[in-house]
């Protein structure tokens, strides 16, 4: 595969201090790029909320993985190609969720812009935070603020565990 | 009661709320992880400051980024608002976004249609 230029390119635990470091260096890369300050704030704001996202949902692994992995494994690429940015991430799901959230990604992919802002403010007024902080938001959050369709794989790890990829695109502004 | 006063940090904004001036403010970020966590003393205060606001309560929500797990706290800070200005308070929310910042000021409208308080958006440059 093709990831254009690599902004930064990151695998291993996704812990809060992960996640407070990652920004702090797209923020100063970010700084360095000639684009948008619109499309420069898009980047932070989907990465946040993809970083988060797989902090929130990382499955508990069992030894076997994490054996080899870490206990909170995930991956993350951010890389610029000639019309977009790329925020890629990966992480492992348990088998038996691949279903709901492929529903989920699919049904998000399907909306318009306005449904998906009623959507947005639906699951903003109604769903109740989980005790970690999650709200059910943070991919409609993408899907709205980046106004393109997420592309994804899931590759089957055993018979427990998948590998669940995940692409969003930001569009890159010409200044 | 007393004022909370909260200096930012990388992921929290800051914060002031202060009883005696009617004075509710959030500035800069509010990515935290958990936010539950950071917004409950806020939350809890209002509930309090209800019993008796200020004559004029003016809100100002001035942030440069927040992430949805946050989206939902001042969603419920702005529910508490709700209550105080439907209990015949003046309440006066100042929604502040960056010039161009279009996702910041559609998150401004999206909380305007979802409250009940008067909203102002203010631009403002980078």
């Amino acid at each position: 595969m093709n990831e254009g230029d690599v902004l930064l390119a990151y695998k291993g635990s996704i812990t809060t201090e992960l996640i407070t470091n990652v920004l702090e260096v797209i923020e100063s890369k970010l700084q360095d790029i000639n684009t948008a300050s619109t499309v420069k704030k898009k980047i932070y704001n989907v990465l946040v909320e993809s970083l988060q996202n797989l902090f929130h949902h990382i499955d508990d692994l069992p030894e076997q993985i994490k054996d080899e992995f870490d206990a909170r494994f995930g991956v993350l690429v951010v890389s610029k190609e000639e019309d977009f940015y790329r925020i890629s991430t990966g992480n492992f799901v348990r088998s038996g969720k691949v279903k709901q959230l492929k529903d989920k990604i699919d049904k998000i992919n399907s909306l318009s812009r306005e449904e998906l802002k009623d959507m947005y403010k639906f699951v903003l007024n109604h769903q109740k935070l989980s005790a970690k902080g999650g709200g059910g938001l943070g991919l409609i959050d993408i899907a709205k603020k980046t106004g393109n369709k997420m592309e994804y794989s899931f590759l089957k790890y055993n018979s427990e565990f998948e590998f669940f990829n995940l692409n969003v695109f930001i569009s890159e502004v010409k200044i | 009661m007393e004022s909370i006063i909260k200096e930012g940090t990388p992921k929290t904004p800051s914060i002031r709320f202060d009883a005696k001036q009617g004075i509710i403010e959030i500035k800069g970020r509010s990515i935290p992880e958990n936010s539950i966590e950071f917004y409950k003393p806020m939350v809890d205060w209002l509930e309090e400051y209800a019993a008796m606001p200020a004559p004029k309560t003016s809100v100002n929500i001035h942030l440069e980024y927040f992430n949805t797990s946050s989206s939902k706290c001042i969603l419920d800070i702005f529910k508490k608002l709700e209550a105080i200005h439907k209990a015949k308070n003046d309440v006066e929310v100042s929604w502040y976004y960056e010039e161009d910042d279009e996702d910041m000021l559609e998150a401004g409208e999206d909380y305007e249609s979802i409250i009940r308080i008067p909203f102002k958006m203010i631009e403002v440059e980078d």
